[in-house]
């Protein structure tokens, strides 16, 4: 896959496992747990080659963002990590991706535990048009049978973790249609931290928010990641340096540049990376 | 330059007012026209409903309620009742929509999310074409090709299982089910020619639901049909009733092709094997007929008869609507 015309594609070997040493010392240390794991991945579009030869960990019980111009390819990463793409004809991943060891892209792997295990929320918030309660009740539903007062227990302590108890419990039976923009994206967090998952993916999830919105977001992922291991997509620097421990740059399909937040932002070793991160493009 | 400019400037503000005036004048003819495509249909509507009132008055006058509870119809004896003719045209109604609805929902399901995208294009078309078919064609090939199926198969096999279980069995029942002709027969006709009003609408709003709706769903672990059920449907779901409303309404005034195929009989049976009656049928077959003033009216009253069981039907659907979304709600 590497293609020697690109400058970059040797950066792509930015991972724990493949890279140099010494290069990406901070990099390995992420890697003592890696609850999740992309290698030698390859992502098609039909004949569009999205990612190239990609290398990456994602920290158990951390945040992990992926940052990079349009079309980089960090969506499509996040949506191979839960199997996402394969509702689509002709997409096609290659590689390996590991959860806790074993390859999800591998067919055998079961689709219905892999999606309860690694939940996902969307760029614009998606209720489902039914009552509050039942968008939270349904995801438990495809897994579990409970009572109902099980259920209640549930609906509301998935709900507590979204932080949206306290402003839907006198209306829980309302349709969710009615939430504000950032109330509904809570409670799409919410519906994915439901079904006890281990690992939450978050597709930009405050780019259709205002800022007092995207403010409650971020300071949920703050206090989510202690159950849950995250991985985070945007187009905004400054969530990606509030909010992460990580950080991977991608461009053009490829890894630019891992490694922990802080080295990342302020001292990057690829030129290009401090391109982006600056503004210069992007 | 100066000059022109300035007396550009000046005339500015007249021209101004002249054009308001113009547009205000074309904006009210513009409403008005548009109020009076509006108000056409209300016209046609009352205007259809007091002509058959009128026409039809005679019966009413002459039977009184005992016309819409009477199944008499006795030609030479002048006695006149509508119950077999508007019990045929709802059990066949009912037949055709028990069957088009799931088979439409199945069609637009796999048009939609399901068909590789090479086939959706053509099966729409396909879908499209069938609508257009005159029912006359599907009266023809009901007689000719479906009746004698119908009477050799199906119906014997049906009278034999089924005759003999509780409630169910008198649906089955009768003597005459090896012609083939009847309510079932008809409904099964029915349904064919609806399935393409309902499924198209159908596709057609299924494709409006997001992306991103199924996609949350499948990443919560839904399979297709979960989707499908838990999430397309509800969405579209005033869309997809007004899809049903709209091959209701076909099934109920279809005429040539239940004409074909019903038998036109006017006895009032519980069996769906045996000839029966439709209003639509019993007017194009007895119109040219009818050879006393109070038969033609009889007629005429049977339709004004139609319009009122179908604005009960229509009714009923939307106020099951209306509870619906209470319910969730809204």
């Amino acid at each position: 896959m590497t293609n020697p015309n690109i400058p970059l594609a040797t950066a792509s070997t930015v991972s724990l496992i493949a890279a140099p040493p010494g290069a990406d010392a901070k990099a390995a240390a992420v890697a003592s747990t890696p609850k999740m794991s992309a290698k030698g991945l390859d992502f098609y579009y039909d004949k569009f080659h999205a990612l190239r030869n990609v290398n990456l960990d994602i920290a158990e019980k951390k945040v992990t963002a992926l940052i990079g111009p349009s079309g980089c390819g960090k969506s499509t990463l996040l949506r191979i990590f839960n199997r996402i793409y394969s509702i689509y004809p002709k997409l096609e991943a290659r590689g390996q991706v590991l959860l806790d060891g074993d390859n999800i892209l591998d067919p055998k792997y079961p689709l219905n535990r892999l999606r309860s295990k690694v939940g996902m929320v969307f760029q614009k918030p998606v209720p489902f048009p039914m009552s509050i309660y039942d968008n939270v009740a349904y995801a438990i539903r495809h897994y579990e049978k409970l009572s109902k007062a099980d259920m209640d227990v549930r609906v509301e302590e998935a709900l507590r973790q979204g932080a949206l108890w306290d402003e839907v419990k006198s209306k829980l039976n309302g349709s969710a249609l009615g939430l504000s923009g950032g109330q509904q994206q809570r409670l799409c967090i919410a519906r994915a931290v439901a079904l006890k998952p281990e690992v939450v993916l978050l597709d930009e999830p405050t780019s259709a928010l205002d800022p007092i919105a995207t403010g409650k977001i971020e300071q949920l992922v703050e206090e989510l990641k202690e159950r849950y291991t995250i991985a985070i997509v945007t187009h905004n620097m400054q969530q990606a340096s509030r909010v992460s421990d990580y950080t991977a740059f991608m461009y053009l399909g490829e890894l630019i540049e891992f490694g922990d937040t802080t080295t990342i932002f302020e001292n990057p070793t690829k030129k290009m990376t401090e391109d982006y991160i600056t503004g210069r493009y992007g | 330059m100066v000059m022109a400019a300035s007396a550009e400037s000046i005339a500015v503000p007249q021209s101004d007012e002249t054009r308001a005036r113009r547009d205000g004048f074309a904006d009210r003819l513009f409403r008005r026209i548009v109020a009076g495509a509006g108000i056409f249909v209300l016209a046609t509507l009352a205007g259809v409903a007091l002509t058959t009132l009128w026409g039809g008055r005679e019966a009413f006058a002459t039977f009184g309620f005992k016309f819409v509870v009477s199944s008499d119809w006795d030609t030479v004896g002048k006695q006149f009742g509508a119950l077999a003719p508007v019990y045929g045209t709802l059990v066949t109604a009912a037949i055709a929509l028990i069957i088009a609805v799931p088979v439409s929902f199945g069609i637009a399901l796999y048009l939609t999310e399901i068909a590789p995208p090479w086939l959706r294009t053509p099966v729409a078309a396909a879908i499209e074409l069938l609508a257009g078919i005159p029912s006359i064609i599907y009266g023809m090939w009901g007689l000719f090709v479906f009746v004698p199926i119908m009477g050799r198969h199906l119906n014997p096999w049906l009278n034999e299982h089924l005759s003999g279980w509780p409630v169910v069995g008198a649906l089955f029942s009768g003597t005459q089910y090896s012609i083939g002709l009847g309510m079932l027969t008809a409904g099964i006709v029915l349904a064919i020619m609806v399935i393409p009003f309902i499924s198209s609408v159908m596709r057609e709003v299924f494709l409006t639901v997001p992306t991103r709706l199924k996609e949350s769903a499948y990443a919560l672990g839904s399979t297709t049909w979960e989707v499908a059920w838990d999430i397309v449907l509800p969405y579209t779901r005033t869309a997809v009733i007004g899809g049903i409303f709209l091959g209701l309404g076909r099934a109920l005034g279809e005429t040539m092709a239940v004409t074909f195929v019903l038998g036109n009989v006017h006895r009032l049976s519980l069996s769906l094997l045996e000839p029966g009656n439709s209003i639509a049928a019993t007017i194009a077959n007895e119109f040219a007929e009818a050879d006393s003033e109070i038969f033609r009216a009889s007629l005429i009253a049977l339709a004004f008869l139609l319009f009122v069981v179908t604005f009960i039907v229509l009714a009923i659907a939307k106020l099951m609507l209306r509870q619906m979304e209470k319910k969730e709600g809204k």
